[in-house]
């Protein structure tokens, strides 16, 4: 009874070894590179953190020191802009995705278009903002940049919104339907407030990805040297001054942007935890 | 779930029941308010890809006026003599973005392997967390990362010993010719392929989770390897989903800015080797739009809007791929 190919079982067994070898490496390069990435940046970043970087204002060409003070505030305050303009308009969408969009043509065209704008090249984005709120108004403004990290922003959340309504079991809509409640009571007290922790990790999630973008703020919020709050002014920002100073020829310029490439770094990574933390915590409770 | 009709009025008391009436009435407007305003806002999305479009394509139309159709195959970028071509600029794109895919799609195949099939299940999470974070790092830091880190030491181990030993033969030489500092379209494809990685896996294991318990088992019960469930079962399953996340992530490729502008050079020649240095439109975008005023304004919003086509329309391929997969999970 010995017709069993042994030759082809260990041509099988040693295509399968291989296969599953590559595979674990692949994983390990991948885990690699994170590691790498995080050690290069603590190792560069952490040498140039020290109060001077939260007191001081970006240098100028050729001076020494300096910190990231103007640009920290102005990313601070722009990502502040931007969640208060995101989330509305997000929320809302996605309320009506979840709550009216499983019948209607435009719901799940729209439905389409965000999940492109997802991955929309981001600096295109920054030209269109460019086109209506800048050359409109013949000046860069920090408000040029909320709105290119809204419209960022504002997809993550219609999408995690959406998601996160739609776990929401039906049995409790109908529920609140049967005690007469009116639709727009049900869809804001009590399906959002059942997914509420969901609906924050989405905006987390959404404020890490505009964190660390870039491209959209070259042509609008542009840069400053100095300090400054006026949104309707060009303003100092984290990712771009990292962009300048990394590709200058200063040192000092050089260190302050590995420094402000942790600190970025390190907000996204944390406000990722953060968010997956959160949306476990509920998926357990 | 229709609309919630009045509550039934009681015959005794008169006032209360046009009181209900009344109330069933306000509450039925407020509905229609709220339909409406949450479509609103719905609409705003479709509304700023229309105004993103519109917005190309009139800023860009000066120089398709000039150019017309040639603008896009013609080799040229002449700032002060004002002769622009897209080609450079698109070939650095395709060039980078497809090098990235070359070396991100089988590795995210060998991850999302790993993390379904032959991962212990307790490191699961953990590991899969990690690749998520991964994705989460900001695409400047990719960059920096590529040009002080990658960048030396890829042209002290790879370049120069490449170079040595390729440089002389006839045909593969050529491929690696030109400068040896650590910076070019090959570099550039390298810390992409970096970037995407992460997403291209966790599309891939997404949809490898897909596949029936059941296919798998039937598989394994005749006596099939895990590398050949995974070849032969999973993947043949999955199909759709895997080309999905691939187009996905050659999507992302096409248009990152930062990651590319550190290390690819930034030269507007066409590149004549792996090593040479290129640009891509996403980077020749970010170089110089700073300075550029009137009609080279308007070819940087030609570039962009070219851009935003080819991602548009790879894009929206993985996306109506991804649906399909999505769709006939259910055997």
């Amino acid at each position: 009874m010995s017709n069993i190919d042994l030759g082809l079982y260990r041509r099988r067994q040693l295509s399968n070894r291989i296969g599953l070898t590559l595979s674990m490496l692949a994983m390990v390069l991948g885990l690699a590179v994170l590691l790498w990435i995080l050690v290069v940046l603590f190792k560069n970043g952490l040498a140039a953190i020290d109060l001077n970087l939260f007191t001081q204002d970006t240098p100028a060409p050729g001076s020494e020191g300096g910190g990231l003070r103007n640009a920290i505030v102005g990313s601070l305050m722009m990502l502040g802009l931007t969640v208060l303009v995101a989330t509305p308009v997000g929320v809302l969408a996605g309320v009506y995705l979840a709550e009216y969009g499983d019948t209607s043509k435009t719901a799940s065209f729209t439905r389409f278009v965000t999940d492109i704008m997802l991955s929309a090249p981001s600096i295109v984005l920054g030209l269109f903002v460019y086109a209506i709120a800048v050359a409109t108004v013949k000046q860069f403004s920090g408000y040029a940049g909320s709105l290119a990290l809204s419209l960022i922003a504002v997809p993550v959340i219609v999408r995690t919104t959406e998601n996160m309504l739609r776990l929401v079991p039906g049995s409790l809509r109908e529920a609140a339907f049967a005690l007469g409640a009116p639709r727009w009571k049900v869809a804001t007290l009590i399906t959002l407030r059942a997914a509420r922790s969901g609906v924050i990790t989405g905006l987390l999630l959404a404020l890490a990805r505009i964190s660390g973008e870039t491209a959209p703020l070259l042509f609008t919020a542009l840069n400053n040297q100095f300090f400054n709050t006026d949104m309707a002014k060009p303003m100092a920002n984290l990712p771009v001054v990292i962009f300048q100073f990394a590709m200058s020829p200063y040192d000092n310029w050089i260190r302050l942007a590995w420094a402000g490439a942790l600190l970025i770094t390190l907000t996204v990574l944390l406000l990722n935890i953060i968010a997956r933390v959160l949306f476990r915590a509920r998926a357990q409770g | 779930m229709s609309s919630i009709s009045p509550a039934p009025a009681l015959p005794s008391a008169d006032d209360d029941s046009n009181r209900r009436i009344s109330i069933a009435r306000r509450q039925r407007v407020q509905d229609v308010i709220f339909h409406r305003l949450t479509q609103a806002f719905s609409l705003i999305v479709l509304l700023a890809l229309l105004g993103i479009i519109l917005s190309l394509l009139i800023n860009a139309w000066p120089t398709f006026r000039k150019f017309g159709i040639d603008f896009i195959w013609t080799a040229e970028w002449d700032i002060i003599n004002e002769e622009f071509g897209a080609l450079i600029a698109i070939v650095g794109t395709l060039l980078s973005a497809g090098i990235a895919m070359l070396i991100a799609v089988p590795l995210a195949f060998g991850i999302a392997l790993f993390l379904t099939e032959t991962c212990p299940v307790w490191l699961r999470r953990p590991l899969g967390v990690s690749i998520e974070l991964l994705a989460a790092v900001p695409s400047i830091i990719y960059g920096m990362f590529g040009l002080f880190v990658f960048a030396p030491l890829f042209a002290t181990w790879f370049q120069a010993p490449v170079k040595e030993i390729a440089g002389g033969m006839p045909i593969i030489g050529s491929l690696f010719g030109g400068a040896t500092n650590g910076l070019g379209i090959l570099a550039a494809g390298i810390i992409l392929a970096f970037m995407v990685l992460p997403f291209v896996a966790a599309v891939m294991r997404d949809v490898f989770e897909i596949v029936p318990q059941i296919l798998r088992e039937s598989a394994y019960g005749m006596g099939c390897t895990t590398f050949e469930v995974v070849r032969k079962v999973v993947l043949p399953y999955t199909q759709k989903g895997v080309i999905g996340g691939v187009m996905l992530g050659l999507g992302r490729a096409l248009g990152e800015t930062m990651a590319v502008t550190f290390v690819i050079g930034n030269a507007n020649r066409m590149p004549t080797s792996l090593f040479s240095p290129g640009t891509s439109i996403a980077s020749t975008l970010a170089n110089e739009f700073g300075e550029a005023a009137d009609f080279h304004l308007s070819t940087l919003f030609a570039l962009g809007l070219l851009l935003f086509l080819i991602t548009f329309i790879v894009l929206g391929l993985a996306k109506v791929l991804i649906l399909r997969a999505e769709k006939s999970k259910g055997i």
